[in-house]
């Protein structure tokens, strides 16, 4: 079995790494009754000896003796791994798995990527390597970060390059949280643009995530927990906002939890059935394989159902066809989207729990129709079926889009950006960093342009009618 | 005479267990219908073909289980060694830690050159063991990595290593309706490919299988399992022993004996196999029909229709086109059970779909630079492309 590695950068990567950790050792506690090492939890975890001196020894096999996170940490404020470190989760990471510094990026991409990317470049790929060789088949990076600030930003999007240089066989999956329209950070859009173009050159494939978004699932589940109606308590593990049962206890939780909570439950769906046994299992490979028809458009958007499931036995499940529904629908989305009425390149089902191939088969026959494919992937569907639940939920579905829905937030950091560019507002900030010119701002801006141009060309065929190719004339 | 069954990828290992699975227990099954000294016959014969007795008593299936990832070889090995009944053989299978993507051109050219030599060892070890093999019997899916694109290039190698031994692919269609997006690629590329090397092309159409699940056997929740179980005892039902010519008293020794190919350069032509036979007014034109019939009063049915002309091509006599084997003993419980294999037409729609939507998607060039990052060019697909409409002319012109 494959390895994958997290690699969470900045405030909002590290917050999000850590609900993911805490999260992911809940669900592998819940399938894992016997405590023994297995193929599943190789995936992110390895289990080390701690007892003699040095990094420890990785034992392949046999009982539990102490999990270590296949993570890489890094800051340039010292704050968040900190309390990361002093917290419940700091047996899982061990001080050599860390990279920080105190003075952070100051929301500035440019210190973010130029300066503290080539101070700490050589750090860097040597912690990388070391978690690289705990692996004996690494498959992919995942990089957690935020696209607004700077570190995150900045530091993150050079980490992707240097992943890309040192580990090219290796896949990166990038989740993206971009800023939402009432960010407090003022240089954001320029953040987030030059940020961008680093995503579109050198991550395999994005998960865009939009704040608003999880902040709406966070109201409705809050209205729904809240409404008091009879019959309508949730289990509190099943809650896609809440980890319940895991390690942290809830005087620690922070403000953003609940929303990060989405993410890191986002991270785990997706590489559910590389992990667990199914009887149509889906790698990572495969989903870069599939939803990536062009180089180019990799940006992918997810939506995660159901939200909780109710506590009460005596109320029949939802019938499991809502479930299907709900994955298209806007509310679901994890950024401000609607993919429904947009144009779809490819969609992948990832399903979870008792569900079998009929189930998926009758739910993708009734949804298609009120969906707008492509003209060369009129059935483009990319399903996979794990046997293993996640905690608190008997079935669960991951629905990836890859749908021209993504252009309305490219166009609207667009616009943000020309907006402060124009008056070249904050602009001496960046400019006076080594190794920054104005140059790195048009070309990302470009970058992103023509992003959104082959969108738009896209969604100029979504209403013509379909026409088939001529085929080869055979000569018998 | 034994058959190597070759089981690739997680469809090609969920089939093959079921197969041996449904093989072992009609086996085993006790209501042959038929007398004592039929059934040791019988129950020699199968055996023969596709299990090896070991000391204890346990069968262990002449197969071999190759994956480019762990997880579903583990859980094969297991289920069967579960069941009491048969097994696995301890060092029968070859599996890597990362699988193909679902992407053809990776199981192709990387991991089939990559582990050539460690997976044609494996196959040498097991012929090894034979006195006489009859050939080999892939199962695998066309719509993925592993089974499609390793299992064309194994297929390859096995033709240039065994020049005189039969080859047959177990080929699972996918569903129409996508399990993978570029499974019209994988698919147009692995037909072509087998094309060179196989001998035959058994073809499985899940749309086929899991309407038969639906309409005919009524499961309302289908899974894989019951799909998987539907091909089993199709191929069960086939494979299974049958006499070698009215009256004698041998079972057939050479089971795949039956001649193929019927006219160059059409050498490998795909057959189509469907369970109980059922005919529709127009018929489609065959090259070749097989009925087996098993079980009670088996001697009395009539197979006159499947002797009319009308059924088959003009430049062929009905009598050297369609061959009947009959045999007592039932199958699988079915007091009576019918089997077809047949070579014609049926084909024609299926394939000509898998080929337009292939075309469509590559004349946007969507995915292509996924097979191309692993040495898959354009011109390969125009090759493809090319041998697979002649395929199809060729049959239409029936």
């Amino acid at each position: 079995m494959a390895q994958s590695v997290i690699v969470q950068v900045g405030q909002c990567g590290n917050q999000v790494g850590c609900c993911f950790w805490d999260l992911a050792l809940r669900e592998h506690a819940a399938v894992n009754r016997k405590g023994i090492y297995d193929d599943s939890l190789k995936n992110f975890f390895r289990n080390v000896d701690t007892r003699g001196a040095g990094d420890g020894i990785d034992i392949s096999k046999g009982k539990i003796c102490s999990l270590k996170a296949r993570a890489v940490l890094i800051d340039m404020e010292e704050g968040v791994v900190n309390e990361i470190l002093q917290g419940p989760l700091k047996d899982i990471f061990d001080s050599k798995q860390l990279i920080t510094s105190v003075s952070g990026s100051g929301n500035n991409w440019a210190v973010g990527y130029k300066f503290f990317g080539s101070l700490y470049r050589d750090q860097i790929v040597e912690r990388l390597r070391q978690t690289a060789e705990h692996c004996d088949c690494l498959q992919c990076f995942f990089i957690i970060h935020s696209m607004g600030g700077g570190t995150g930003s900045g530091l993150g999007t050079f980490i992707l390059n240097v992943l890309e240089d040192e580990f090219p066989e290796v896949y990166r999956f990038v989740t993206s949280v971009f800023p939402s329209g009432e960010d407090d950070v003022i240089t954001s859009p320029y953040n987030s643009v030059l940020a961008m173009k680093e995503l579109n050159e050198h991550a395999d494939c994005v998960l865009p995530i939009e704040n608003e978004s999880l902040f709406d699932i966070v109201s409705k589940i809050n209205q729904m927990v809240t409404s008091g109606k009879p019959g309508q308590t949730v289990k509190p593990e099943s809650l896609v906002t809440s980890n319940e049962g895991g390690i942290k206890k809830k005087p620690q939780k922070k403000p953003f939890d609940t929303m990060n909570n989405i993410v890191g439950n986002l991270l785990l769906n997706l590489t559910s059935s590389a992990r667990f046994e199914g009887s149509l299992n889906m790698d990572l490979n495969e989903i870069t394989m599939n939803l990536v028809p062009f180089p180019q458009l990799h940006y992918l958007v997810s939506s995660l159902t159901p939200l909780y499931t109710l506590a009460d036995v005596n109320i029949p499940p939802r019938r499991l066809d809502q479930m299907f529904s709900d994955a298209f629908s806007k509310n679901h989305q994890l950024i401000q989207a609607d993919p429904k009425h947009s144009l779809y390149l490819a969609c992948a089902l990832l399903v979870r729990g008792n569900v079998q191939i009929s189930d998926l088969r009758r739910n993708i026959e009734r949804l298609k129709s009120s969906l707008h494919f492509v003209s060369w992937n009129q059935e483009g569907w990319k399903t996979s079926l794990c046997s293993v639940p996640p905690v608190g939920h008997s079935h669960s579905l991951l629905a990836l889009a890859n749908n021209t829905c993504v252009k309305p937030t490219f166009m609207e950091l667009k616009r943000r950006f020309t907006k402060l560019y124009k008056k070249r507002a904050h602009l001496h900030h960046y400019l006076q960093v080594d190794g920054m010119e104005e140059s790195c701002f048009t070309e990302a801006v470009s970058s992103l342009s023509s992003l959104i141009e082959r969108y738009d060309e896209l969604d100029a065929t979504k209403d013509l009618p379909i026409e088939d190719q001529r085929r080869l004339n055979i000569v018998i | 005479m034994s058959i190597v069954t070759i089981q690739l990828g997680q469809c090609g290992n969920q089939i093959g267990y079921e197969v041996f699975d449904t093989l072992c227990r009609d086996l085993n099954s006790t209501q042959g219908f038929c007398s004592k000294k039929e059934n040791e016959l019988y129950e020699t014969s199968c055996k023969e073909h596709f299990f090896n007795e070991e000391k204890n008593g346990v069968p262990v299936a002449r197969a071999l289980l190759i994956d480019m990832e762990p997880k579903v070889i583990s859980q094969t090995l297991l289920k069967a060694a579960h069941s009491g009944r048969w097994k696995y053989g301890q060092h029968s299978h070859f599996c890597q830690k990362q699988g193909s993507g679902n992407n053809w051109a990776y199981g192709y050219s990387v991991h089939g050159p990559k582990h050539k030599e460690s997976i044609m060892n494996l196959i040498q070890k097991e012929v090894e063991k034979y006195d006489s093999l009859s050939g080999f019997s892939t199962i695998m899916s066309m719509a993925g990595g592993t089974g499609s694109g390793l299992g064309a290039f194994l297929t390859q190698n096995l033709r240039d290593t065994y020049p005189n031994s039969f080859i047959i692919n177990q080929i699972i269609w996918p569903y129409g309706t996508g399990e993978v997006i570029v499974q019209n690629y994988n698919s147009v590329l692995t037909l072509s490919h087998l094309y060179r090397s196989s001998d035959a092309l058994l073809v499985h159409e899940n749309d086929v299988v899991y309407k038969i699940c639906a309409k005919l056997m009524n499961i309302k929740q289908i899974s894989f399992r019951d799909i998987n179980q539907v091909i089993a005892h199709q191929l069960g039902s086939i494979f299974q022993p049958t006499y070698s010519s009215e009256g004698s008293f041998q079972y057939r020794r050479n089971l795949l004996g039956i001649n193929w190919q019927v006219k160059p350069p059409l050498s490998g032509v795909p057959a189509l196999e469907k369970g109980p036979s059922n005919k529709d007014p127009h018929f489609n034109t065959s090259v070749a029909n097989l009925v087996i019939l098993r079980g009670k009063d088996v001697h009395h049915a009539d197979l006159g229709g499947f002797k009319d002309p009308a059924l088959y091509t003009s430049w062929l006599q009905p009598s050297d086109a369609f061959n009947e084997w009959r045999t007592q003993r039932a199958f699988n419980k079915y007091e009576k059970s019918a089997a077809l294999v047949s070579n014609s037409q049926f084909l024609l729609k299926p394939l000509d779909t898998i080929i337009g939507k292939a075309w469509n998607m590559f004349a946007s060039k969507a995915y292509v630079h996924q097979y191309t990052k692993f040495g898959i060019e354009e011109e390969d697909f125009l090759d493809s492309f090319t041998v697979l409409e002649q395929v199809l002319a060729n049959y239409c012109n029936l």
